[in-house]
């Protein structure tokens, strides 16, 4: 049995936001992180899952607590993130837009481009490098933001709905991806969405939330082996789960 | 495909049919109702005069495209520069801005003489050049500044993200989303930049300076009316040029990636 907290990757830390215009946006959200897994954040639209991506990213400040990095993961470059949009640049090809982070920390073109092509084929795009992305379908626009993600080989993913604008059918499929792909580079994945479903799927554990304020309100661990596959899809164990998940949403507070 | 090439010769046969038949009609009724040549002449006369002043009125034309380039040329430099500022410090911006306004809506006519005066009448070409600078650098200004702030604020995030410097910002994603705003200005800017030139020549009046504007005022004293026009069609042909120049510039630089020069395929 590993002493208590040993694999600790961030400790979430009575954090609570205000915005500006005075919305109370989260508010004593308490958590942690553990190296290696994946833990989505559930809960309804507006209930500040975005803006708790964003603190942890460190792309904005909390007013109240403070999260805490157990290691050096702060570093940048260090967390890939995965916006609700692809949030490409539509002036660069694809290979441009997925080269950036690197060329953002001096990596030459030619020391690069292995590894973008890497990234590129592990979402299944290598024969689009030289596409724009208006040239691309939503889903492959989807699928460039997280091969950009991916090129730094980040320890920690953070991901912001990154499948909701996707069909059933291509979200699946990218699911099953990012499953295969964390389980061969155990990364931290921290997986924002709004869908039961993909959230016990997906994850080891789910961080349920609430609105107003947003905050969380329960918690659940989802101990099913992986690799998870169609079989777990259509197994009682799969329906039982979600059905508890739903419902301590429906609920409200444990 | 039938339909695109279709619709691209309307474009340029349509225009040109419209032209030829205004130019007859002219003629026409030039010759039918006998309109003296110092009241309106008629095409074949103003073709006759340009014809026979070709030396002087090309010698003009490159005098007016030269200011009219350089002007254009430095608005952008300046304009795009005084933008890059702006962008990096908010101060700069909030004290200088209103003067570019000032610069801007102070009607050129009026600080023409002004400038004049200052540079000096032996080096009037230099005075008009500044005050063609004057008229066609504000709309790049302006166009610049707005487009280096409109950068998605996503991107932004993930250049922070990634530790960008202010410089990666600036050149990687400011300045590649800037640019259709830079190239609408500069659009703009080519035609004020010809404006800006012809109407300072107007107000210098004689001078050393022997642009098309000096063309149209001396062949109005000698009441030679078809020189007058040929100047003029000189003169606007000199702006379509620009337009069209800029324009197509325009098309290459966006042509594979931006929403306005994007063609809806069907
Ligand atoms: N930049 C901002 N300025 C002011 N208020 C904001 C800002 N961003 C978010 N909010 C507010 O904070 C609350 C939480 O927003 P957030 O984007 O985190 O929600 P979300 O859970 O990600 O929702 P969704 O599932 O729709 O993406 C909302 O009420 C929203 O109005
Ligand atoms: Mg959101």
């Amino acid at each position: 049995m590993p002493a208590p907290n040993a694999g600790l990757l961030l400790d979430i830390d009575d954090v609570a936001k205000t915005y500006g215009s005075g919305t109370l946006a989260l508010s004593g959200v308490k958590a942690h992180i553990e190296r290696g897994s994946f833990v989505s954040l559930l809960g309804p639209s507006g209930c500040g899952k975005s803006t708790l991506l964003r603190i942890i990213a460190g792309l904005i400040t909390p007013t109240h607590g403070a999260i805490n990095w157990a290691g050096a993961d702060q570093r940048p470059g260090d967390i890939g993130f995965v916006f609700q949009d692809a949030t490409l640049m539509p002036w660069a090809r694809v290979l441009e837009n997925v080269y950036l982070p690197l060329k953002l920390k001096g990596v030459s073109l030619q020391e690069a481009r292995p590894l973008v092509f890497d990234a590129l084929e592990r979402v299944g795009l290598a024969d689009f490098a030289q596409a724009f992305p208006r040239e691309l379908s939503g889903g492959m626009r989807m699928r460039v933001s997280i091969a950009r993600a991916l090129v730094t080989e980040p320890p920690v993913l953070l991901m912001d709905e990154p499948f909701a604008a996707l069909d059933e059918f291509t979200r699946e499929k990218l699911d099953d991806d990012l499953l295969a792909l964390w389980q061969d580079q155990k990364w931290t994945v921290i997986f924002v969405t709004h869908s039961v479903y993909e959230s016990v799927y997906l994850s080891e554990r789910i961080l349920v939330m609430g609105a107003r304020p947003g905050r969380i309100l329960s918690e659940f661990t989802i101990d099913a082996p992986y690799p998870r596959g169609i079989a777990f899809r259509q197994s009682t164990d799969y329906l039982v789960q979600c059905a508890a998940v739903t419902a301590s949403l429906r609920k409200g507070p444990a | 495909m039938n339909g695109e090439s279709t619709s691209r010769v309307t474009r340029i046969i349509a225009p040109l049919l419209v032209g030829l038949a205004f130019l007859l009609l002219w003629e026409g009724l030039v010759h039918v109702y006998d309109i003296p040549s110092f009241v309106l002449p008629a095409p074949s006369r103003i073709a006759e005069s340009f014809w026979l002043n070709a030396g002087s009125l090309m010698g003009s034309l490159w005098i007016t495209l030269k200011i009219t380039l350089s002007a254009f040329l430095l608005a952008v430099v300046g304009g795009v520069g005084l933008a890059i500022l702006f962008s990096q410090s908010r101060t700069v911006e909030m004290a200088l801005f209103p003067y570019a306004i000032i610069l801007q809506v102070t009607p050129v006519v009026s600080i023409a003489p002004l400038i004049l005066i200052w540079v000096g009448f032996e080096r009037t070409q230099l005075a008009l050049l500044i005050l063609a600078w004057i008229v066609a650098f504000f709309p790049i200004l302006s166009n610049t500044t707005l487009g280096l702030r409109s950068a998605d604020h996503n991107l932004r995030d993930l250049f922070r993200l990634y530790g960008a410097s202010r410089w990666q910002v600036l050149t990687e994603l400011q300045l590649p989303g800037a640019l259709p705003y830079m190239l609408a200005g500069m659009k703009i800017s080519g035609g004020l930049a010809l404006i800006g030139a012809v109407v300072a020549e107007f107000v210098a009046g004689s001078g050393t300076s022997s642009g098309l504007a000096w063309r149209i005022i001396e062949a109005g004293n000698r009441l030679d009316i078809p020189k007058m026009f040929a100047a003029l069609f000189l003169l606007s042909a000199l702006g379509i040029a620009i337009f069209f120049i800029l324009t197509l510039i325009e098309h290459l630089a966006l042509r594979r990636w931006h929403e306005s020069a994007l063609r809806q395929e069907s």
